[in-house]
């Protein structure tokens, strides 16, 4: 940084030259590892150059090298906010290619638990835009309730955060009933209060709308040309919700609503998550009233393994269950793009398939990409610590944009 | 094929192929549809025109993804795959033409500006060149890597690992060494698929070598009766003894005193 006051102070002509910062790569407003050379003029941003990549570890290429199953962990390591989110896309992907049918109460407790991680997921980053625009409080209450979500995945799957819980034809193990009797009582008597309660402290507080309101106003046009997706789309106007346009499993037979923004700016977008949070509410109680009984896995065992018990009696199982973990199922030639709504946006999966036990090509479409790459436009002519505002507001995690 | 999956449903496929072909006929390969996605491939060279009237005249409006995919084997062995939406037909399509690595493809960010670090991570994994676009720069590597990591010929190892060199107080960049072999299992059946032969697999080469069909109408051809029950016997017993000896091979039982 060089520093030209003397000269910038003066009228007499002078060429004021911008001078470049380095924002990141270790900067906590930069959720992660981001480098954004910044270009200043002052205070004001003339260009932002955005240098992802740092946290690139090849997942795309560790997925070819693995078979179907083994490569589904993966996923939870690239949104490790919303992990569950990531597997439902890639599960969908091999279903797709194998038309397998999965079990409705298996659509049912993924769609569920696809909520449950939207809720977790803007959990987290509404406290983070929140905390770096200013705000301590609302961040360490609503981390609370992530706290929550994480439990109740543990409860599901064993694990906090890479639950691998969604797999090929349905999900890994049925839930105790107590897990869906505690969910639908934290929704009713925990969640709301201590949600509504941390809101209110920011979504009428000046501070708060003078740091958001009018920042990195989109238009329409601009938002579809970009490629947006999720609340950055939804925020500048347009009701677009894959869950909604292009269902996926069981989302047909929900009822909710796809909350919009009018302003398209960084106060919309962080809007649009507090109100997608009571509809994804809406949802898992829509999920634990229908909920069937019923298998939670498909009943084709040449996909899905056999249960324990059935391993013990049945010498078919036990050698579905040693061909399944040894060599994994063989899924048939093609390729497909299966995207679904994750709670950032449109995650998509494009799955390529030569008729072996592994993928031959698994790209996998983030939904960073876009929104950072919008980031120079969006933050040109705003000021210095609005781009942080900016990128609280795209909600970007770096394990999912460099995979 | 009746769908059972529960992946996306997006608007119906019907028609579509027609009705885009008839508009960009000349510049395409061929168009076909499966697992429910359309795809067309289509000259490299009109990639931005192709595009072009779909965003327009098709109202495909977004570009979600620019996928690369490496086939070895092939003339050209690259493949692009232009991931396109349509908000307002509620559709996807996709769009591929091939490339090597001395034939750029046309650029589409005078399409869509989001196309710009999408060509970059192609160009960065694959190698592909876009002409046209102003900004090809690595963009998931490291600063300084060479080579093109997501190309089948790339070794999932890669050839150089960096460390923090406490001597150096710096990173320091060395060749890859593996403490261990690289674990690679091949689960394909070694019965079908397997490239390489196991021994004792010549021996399934061919017609099998019998003359007569063997069959067993009666009794005596079964190879049972009383001789094959005695010879059953006698050697039942000789195992019976066999097996107070040692197998051979087997490791000395630890003595009882020898704490060695």
């Amino acid at each position: 940084m060089s520093m030209q006051r003397e000269e910038s102070l003066t009228t007499t002509g002078e060429v004021i030259s911008n001078y470049t910062i380095n924002f990141g790569p270790q900067h906590p407003a930069a959720h992660g590892v981001l480098r954004m050379v910044m270009e200043l003029d002052g205070e004001v941003i003339e260009r932002i150059d955005p240098h992802v990549g740092l946290l690139h570890r090849g997942t795309e290429k560790l997925i070819e090298h693995k078979t179907y199953l083994q490569a589904l962990p993966y996923f939870d390591r690239l949104d490790y906010c919303s992990p569950l989110a990531m597997e439902h896309s890639y599960v969908l992907a091999i279903e797709k290619l194998l038309n397998l049918e999965v079990p409705i109460r298996a659509q049912y407790l993924r769609v569920l638990f696809a909520e449950l991680t939207r809720i977790c997921n803007h959990m987290l980053n509404m406290g983070a835009h929140i905390l770096d625009v200013g705000a301590f409080t609302p961040n360490l209450w609503i981390m609370d309730l992530r706290e929550d979500c994480l439990n109740f995945f543990e409860r599901a799957s064993g694990a906090r955060m890479h639950s691998a819980y969604f797999r090929p034809g349905g999900v890994h193990q049925d839930v105790p009933e107590k897990l869906l009797v505690d969910i639908g009582d934290w929704l009713d008597n925990r969640f709301f209060q201590l949600f509504e309660d941390a809101m209110s402290l920011v979504i009428d507080n000046r501070i708060f709308k003078q740091r958001n309101v009018d920042i990195a106003v989109v238009s329409r046009e601009d938002a579809i040309a970009w490629g947006f997706s999720g609340p950055m789309i939804r925020a500048a106007g347009i009701p677009w919700d894959l869950r909604k346009s292009q269902p996926y499993d069981v989302y047909d037979r929900m009822e909710f609503d796809i909350p919009v923004g009018t302003n398209s700016d960084c106060y919309d977008r962080f809007m649009v998550r507090v109100k997608e949070v009571y509809e994804s509410a809406k949802i898992i109680r829509q999920c634990l009233r229908d909920m069937p009984q019923g298998p939670i896995a498909s009943t084709d065992g040449k996909v899905s393994p056999p249960k324990r018990g059935e391993m013990k009696q049945s010498m078919e199982s036990l050698i579905h269950h040693f061909k399944l973990y040894t060599e994994g199922f063989h899924v048939p030639a093609g390729e497909v793009y299966v995207a679904t709504e994750s709670p950032k946006g449109e995650f998509g999966v494009y799955l390529v398939s030569d008729g072996t036990n592994k993928p031959y090509r698994c790209k996998i479409r983030p939904t960073a990409f876009s929104h950072l790459q919008a980031m120079d436009f969006m933050s040109k002519g705003h000021m210095l610590p609005d781009a942080t505002a900016i990128l609280g507001a795209i909600d970007v995690v770096f394990g999912e944009c460099d995979r | 094929m009746a769908v059972l999956h529960s992946a996306p449903r997006f608007a119906s496929n019907e028609g579509v192929i027609d009705a885009i072909s008839e508009t960009i006929s000349v510049w395409l390969i061929e168009a076909h549809e499966a697992h429910g996605e359309v795809i067309f491939r289509i000259q490299r060279d009109a990639v931005e025109k192709v595009l072009r009237i779909l965003r327009d005249d098709h109202a495909y409006q977004q570009l979600m993804e620019i996928a690369g995919a490496d086939y070895p084997s092939r003339h050209e062995r690259f493949e692009v795959v232009y991931m396109l939406q349509s908000l307002t037909k509620n559709h996807r399509v996709m769009v591929k033409c091939s490339a090597s690595e001395d034939t750029p493809v046309p650029t589409v960010t005078t399409l869509w500006p989001n196309a710009g670090w999408l060509e970059r991570e192609v160009f960065d994994m694959y190698g592909v060149t876009f002409a046209g676009n102003a900004d090809l720069r690595r963009i998931l590597t490291d600063y300084g890597f060479e080579g093109h990591p997501f190309r089948k010929d790339f070794p999932l190892t890669g050839y150089t690992e960096l460390r923090y060199s406490e001597e150096e107080k710096r990173v320091v960049y060395e060749p890859v060494e593996l403490a261990q072999e690289m674990r690679s299992f091949d689960f394909l059946s070694p019965w079908e698929g397997a490239d390489y032969e196991l021994p004792g697999d010549e021996k399934s080469r061919g017609a099998p070598t019998v003359n007569a069909v063997k069959t067993t109408e009666s009794a005596s051809q079964t190879g049972a009766g009383v001789a094959a029950n005695a010879y059953a016997a006698k050697a039942t017993t000789s195992a019976q003894k066999a097996s107070d000896a040692p197998a051979p091979g087997a490791p000395n039982a630890t003595s009882k005193e020898g704490g060695a």
